[in-house]
């Protein structure tokens, strides 16, 4: 089985705006505990707006992860503009080159993200925000690529590192945003970037690896 | 949730049609839909800027005005405006002097506001910011930077809107500002909870019979909920927050603003500063302006914020500027 070629990428995008349109409510149940409860539909307006504007369009996965970051960074704001906004253009970037993906390129993509949200916000891990997410996703991709892993393989350790670091939150106490304001009150919920980062990520792979067998 | 509306999503937009069409002899739209500026904004002064989230009415839109801000970044409710509205924003507002962005202190408004002044840079704009951090209750005083902006904002506008309509420069306005803010402290009490539009539920519980003390205007919480008090009990809690933190002592002049959190009843908020008055007056503080009223609100939050900002000559001249906007007149 060869990489996944970017040109098939309309159906991850679009496989990513259905995890986010079908968790909106989640997502406002789970920021309004600590939050104020905007996320999910936030997060719902935008990628919903870039599910309009690709609709029609004949578009490549990079090109559309550098659309969606601008849309988010141009149009939605609040911190998620900046933060999604950021990771991905920057994970567009560092792609853009290429017209087939391997383990070794997702991880470049997944690592790019993370240095690109790190230029807009500092947060490591254990702060509960989604580097919670997004940091052990990216291990694990660097792992996998070092040990030479098969794409899907590489794909499902991702995805079980994401979710393992989205559950990490729930016990933490947040340091970051406007749930840091709550101390100790914020203990046992998830952190609902966090939980986002999560649907990305794991649509992001189930769509590559539908696309990686579709074309098989 | 009894509201007026049509879809929720669209709420904020529609919003700043039907102020555009109200308040058009002093506001008007810009290319930006989520950009309003000053009318006639003047030749040769530093611009004044603000912005932050919608659903704190009339923060922020309606501090536009003469000698106030020149241009307001609206965001979504509860949500900071885009690193691209307040780029618009700034550019809006500048008449080669220099721009002056005085903002709160939300993680969403810093990251945006940061990116937009490297933006601004990058275009050749000078843009110099102030963060307010007014709210005693939303961190301890050794961690004074991680305050939040509330009601204190407004008077910072007031004075750094007053300083660059005088002709200050952009250093000079930025000073006046921090020095507005410096010298401000804040503390809400929170009677019932909001509900974002969108969401259509509140996201969290004030108990009937009881009230929150230090609630921020997003509902966060604060550091104390107990039962329900009378006028009197309310303003004696919040003074014994605000007073000893700046501290404000016996033979200060001060500015004291009472604003509303939406769905207080006017009328009270009278009561509540009366209750306030004399106990500051009590202690030997001159009160040289008084300002009750709905300045800066959450949705249909019940409850109100008590701002106490201690006043030297400049400020005290700052304050007592005339200006005229939907959020304040003062001759």
């Amino acid at each position: 089985m060869g990489g996944f070629k970017v040109k098939d990428g309309k159906p991850v995008l679009l496989k990513m705006v259905a995890g986010i349109q079908q968790n909106k409510d989640y997502l406002g149940e789970v920021d309004g505990l600590i939050g104020d409860g905007d996320h999910g539909m936030n997060m719902n307006k935008g990628f919903t707006m870039f599910a309009e504007q690709i609709a029609a369009k004949d578009i490549g996965f990079t090109e559309g992860l550098d659309e969606l970051g601008n849309l988010l960074f141009s149009k939605i704001g609040g911190s998620m503009g900046p933060i999604y906004g950021s990771i991905f253009m920057s994970m567009a970037e560092s792609i853009e080159d290429l017209e087939e993906i391997d383990t070794a390129d997702v991880s470049k993509m997944v690592n790019a993200g993370l240095d690109g949200l790190h230029e807009v916000v500092k947060g490591e891990v254990g702060d509960k925000t989604l580097v919670d997410t997004l940091a052990p996703a990216n291990e694990a991709l660097k792992q996998a690529a070092k040990a030479g892993k098969s794409l899907p393989e590489a794909l499902e350790e991702m995805k079980a590192a994401a979710a393992k670091g989205r559950d990490s939150t729930k016990d933490l106490v947040a340091k970051f945003g406007r749930s840091s304001r709550l101390g100790e009150r914020s203990r046992g919920v998830l952190d609902a970037g966090a939980v986002s980062c999560c649907i990305i990520l794991t649509t992001i792979a189930d769509g590559i690896v539908e696309q990686l067998r579709a074309g098989a | 949730m009894q509201r007026i509306l049509n879809n929720p999503d669209d709420i904020v937009d529609e919003m700043l049609k039907g102020f555009v069409k109200v308040h058009g002899d002093i506001v008007t739209t810009t290319d930006n839909p989520r950009v309003l500026k000053r009318k006639d904004i003047p030749a040769g002064k530093v611009g004044v800027v603000t912005g932050g989230g919608s659903g704190h009415k009339p923060a922020f839109i309606g501090y536009i005005g003469e000698n106030l801000c020149d241009a307001v970044a609206v965001g979504e409710i509860c949500s900071s405006p885009t690193a691209a509205a307040f780029l618009d924003a700034f550019k809006t507002a500048d008449r080669g002097k220099g721009v002056a962005c005085l903002y709160g202190n939300y993680s969403g408004d810093n990251m945006n506001v940061k990116m937009a002044v490297k933006m601004a840079k990058k275009e050749g704009l000078e843009v110099k910011t102030v963060v307010a951090n007014d709210d005693v209750a939303s961190a301890p005083k050794d961690e004074q930077e991680k305050r939040r902006g509330v009601a204190g904002e407004v008077l910072m506008w007031k004075v750094g809107g007053a300083k660059a309509a005088a002709g200050g420069n952009l250093d000079e306005v930025i000073a006046a500002a921090q020095k507005a803010i410096d010298n401000t402290r804040s503390v809400g009490i929170g009677l019932t909870p909001c509900t974002l539009p969108a969401v259509g539920h509140p996201n969290f519980e004030i108990k009937p019979g009881t009230m929150e003390v230090g609630i921020g205007h997003h509902g966060e919480p604060g550091i104390e909920v107990c039962p329900l008090e009378t006028a009197a009990q309310m303003a004696k809690r919040m003074v014994d927050v605000v007073l000893p933190d700046y501290p404000f002592v016996s033979g200060d002049e001060v500015v004291v603003l009472v604003s509303g959190l939406g769905a207080t009843p006017i009328m009270e908020i009278y009561v509540l500063y009366d209750e306030i008055e004399k106990l500051i007056a009590g202690k030997g503080i001159r009160i040289h302006r008084g300002y009750a009223g709905n300045y800066f609100t959450s949705l249909e939050m019940m409850g109100a914020t008590l701002t106490v900002m201690k006043l030297d000559d400049e400020l005290k001249k700052l304050v007592d500027m005339p200006c005229y906007s939907m959020g304040i007149k003062q001759k």
